[in-house]
């Protein structure tokens, strides 16, 4: 049976606030364990909380970014669960009115082996605001847990799609726009490691062709993009395994061991799903309104969509060219500070997405850590341009450049790559190749068309690379009459 | 709606409240009587009716996003016992509030 695996994410984005979501502590990372533990996050009794106005900014934001519904009276409610890094026994949340409505993204998911690229659109079904809970530490002291609350409190604002996915690429490509997005617009600063992105993917399987939704596990806290792609597609095999053995999918949350590759299930969810959900009445209704959203869109950076547009009508790029450029912020200005230093932007937008992003690749640099920037990238590609080097000698340059070994003129020189584009060197020696390649010259004039190729191959090596292909082309018909 | 003995030490263990077999029939006859209530309430036409999320018809005063609160650990953590292995010791060394091992 062929089987269709169903993916759907929860993402924790934390929110760029000075301070928590209910409380004037800061927020700041990594400082001693409870100095930022006042008496709402490490909840004294008779502690009001009362809402952080940025926490709001944060949430019309996203909302704006994702095309969204953005509810005009939200409501915040209580989580209950017991846990002992959450003192007050409940997290405030949203549940029957979140914060943000329905709304949606756009991905391109990358080309794997013989399926090309395609684009697709992921709905949103909510955003909503809370906090964060404290941290258990455990070890520090024998038979004990410690508790850390300076991270309670902490503004979180909570992603939901739609089940849209069709495949761990298609979550991971998700993940990646949602996590380029929430930096893009300011709201979250994107670092995994810290915890200020993490992502639950809930995954199911079902028979291809059919419309009933499996029973799904949930895949916690991801956080990094490697990790989701290899538990997605671990879980995935386990599902349907399980199901051609006979057996039955149990809804469970389970963690992902990253040394072994495998999800493991954490707990049955049936023993825990009663949150008993109430709006918290220390809270009134949040209220946003049509000027609200006008003051916050005043402040928005232009959105990768509007950009797109933009590098398609401005540079005449493809839309596939320009949402990938648009991937990411740091990438587009790069792009644009290449074209403003004077690279025609075609050759920018291939070298940028093509050499450049595999060397960063490899290094596992970002691009704004780049040992070629912007300015050096358009001087290498105006050689290309003016036909001082040819696109073969390009690459040797380009790899020289990265090396740190000079500018671009100072390497051209030091290695003499310099194209041959003077007519009289050329028809040398291209006379010289005819000479020497007597059968193929008659293979051509027989009607063999890949003669023809091979002998610009000998003309090109015999200019050591340099010469002009395209007046090698040029003349090599003439001599031949074709 | 019918509550049975098992619902009451389901809810008993979430909320992490020891109920003795005792107790537990005595909570079922408890909570039984208020979803009777609820359920009275039920009754009631609501249709048309916007659900209330809060007795008073204000919306929230939003804060701006300055420090305000200062580091109290010290006072705070005075308050704080340190359960567990009949130790007295306090949390402060640490800085961490220290509560019998949790192991998921």
């Amino acid at each position: 049976m062929e089987w269709e695996v169903v993916i759907g994410l929860e993402t924790h984005a934390q929110l760029q606030t000075k301070t928590k979501i209910f409380s004037g502590a800061s927020t700041a990372f990594g400082s001693e364990p409870n100095t930022q533990a006042c008496e709402v996050s490490i909840a004294l009794p008779g502690v009001l909380p009362v809402l952080n106005k940025e926490a709001v900014n944060c949430a019309i934001k996203f909302g704006l970014a994702v095309n969204a519904e953005i509810t005009p009276r939200s409501v915040f409610a209580r989580k209950n669960y017991f846990y002992p890094d959450l003192p007050k026994g409940y997290q405030i949340s949203q549940y029957e009115l979140p914060v943000v409505g329905k709304g949606a993204v756009t991905i391109q998911v990358p080309a794997v082996g013989k399926n090309a690229a395609y684009e697709k659109v992921v709905n949103i079904t909510r955003a909503h605001l809370e906090e964060d809970a404290g941290k258990s530490v455990h070890g520090a002291v024998e038979g004990m847990s410690g508790i850390d609350l300076n991270r309670a409190g902490t503004p979180l604002l909570e992603i939901v799609t739609e089940p849209d996915m069709r495949s761990a690429a298609e979550a991971v490509a998700y993940a990646k726009k949602l996590h380029e997005l929430v930096q893009w617009i300011g709201i979250c600063d994107g670092n995994m490691q810290e915890g200020s992105f993490r992502c639950d993917v809930n995954v199911s399987v079902r028979p291809k062709g059919t419309e009933k939704l499996g029973t799904r596990r949930e895949i916690k806290n991801l956080n990094s993009f490697k990790f989701m792609q290899q538990a997605i597609e671990f879980e995935t095999r386990w599902q349907i395994e399980t199901l051609e053995d006979g057996g039955k999918i149990q809804q469970a949350t389970v963690l992902f061991n990253p040394d072994t590759g495998e999800t493991r299930a954490m707990r049955s969810k049936e023993e825990a799903n009663d949150y008993r959900y109430f709006p918290d009445p220390d809270l009134l209704p949040l209220e946003i309104t049509e000027a609200d959203k006008a003051r916050v869109r005043a402040l928005m950076p232009e959105l990768p969509e509007a950009m797109k547009a933009r590098f398609e009508s401005e540079y005449g790029l493809t839309s596939y060219d320009a949402a990938t450029l648009t991937a990411s912020r740091d990438v587009a200005n790069y792009f644009v500070d290449a074209v403003n230093a004077g690279a025609d932007a075609k050759p920018a937008a291939n070298w940028v997405m093509g050499a450049i992003s595999a060397k960063l690749n490899v290094e596992e640099k970002s691009i704004t850590e780049s040992p070629l920037n912007a300015a050096q990238l358009a001087s290498l590609l105006k050689r290309i341009a003016d036909n001082t080097i040819s696109n073969n000698a390009a690459k040797q340059v380009f790899e020289a450049m990265w090396a740190g070994e000079g500018e671009v003129d100072t390497i051209i020189e030091a290695k003499g790559l310099k194209q041959v584009s003077d007519t009289g060197a050329i028809e040398a020696i291209i006379d010289e190749v005819l000479a020497a390649n007597a059968a193929m010259v008659e293979e051509f004039k027989a009607g063999k068309e890949k003669a023809f190729n091979a002998l610009v191959g000998q003309a090109m090596k015999a200019s050591k690379g340099k010469a002009n292909p395209a007046q090698v082309n040029e003349m090599l018909k003439k001599k031949l009459g074709a | 709606m019918a509550l049975s003995i098992e619902d009451i030490k389901k809810i008993a263990h979430l909320a992490r409240i020891e109920v003795s077999e005792g107790e537990a029939a005595a909570t079922l006859t408890k909570l039984t009587g208020i979803l009777g209530l609820i359920e009275q309430m039920q009754a009631v036409n609501t249709e048309g009716i916007v659900p209330m999320s809060h007795s008073q018809d204000v919306v929230q005063r939003l804060r701006e996003d300055v420090v305000t609160k200062t580091n109290q650990r010290e006072a705070f953590q005075k308050i704080a016992p340190a359960l567990g292995n009949g130790s007295t010791e306090r949390a402060v060394d640490c800085g961490l509030y220290l509560v019998p091992k949790v192991i998921e």
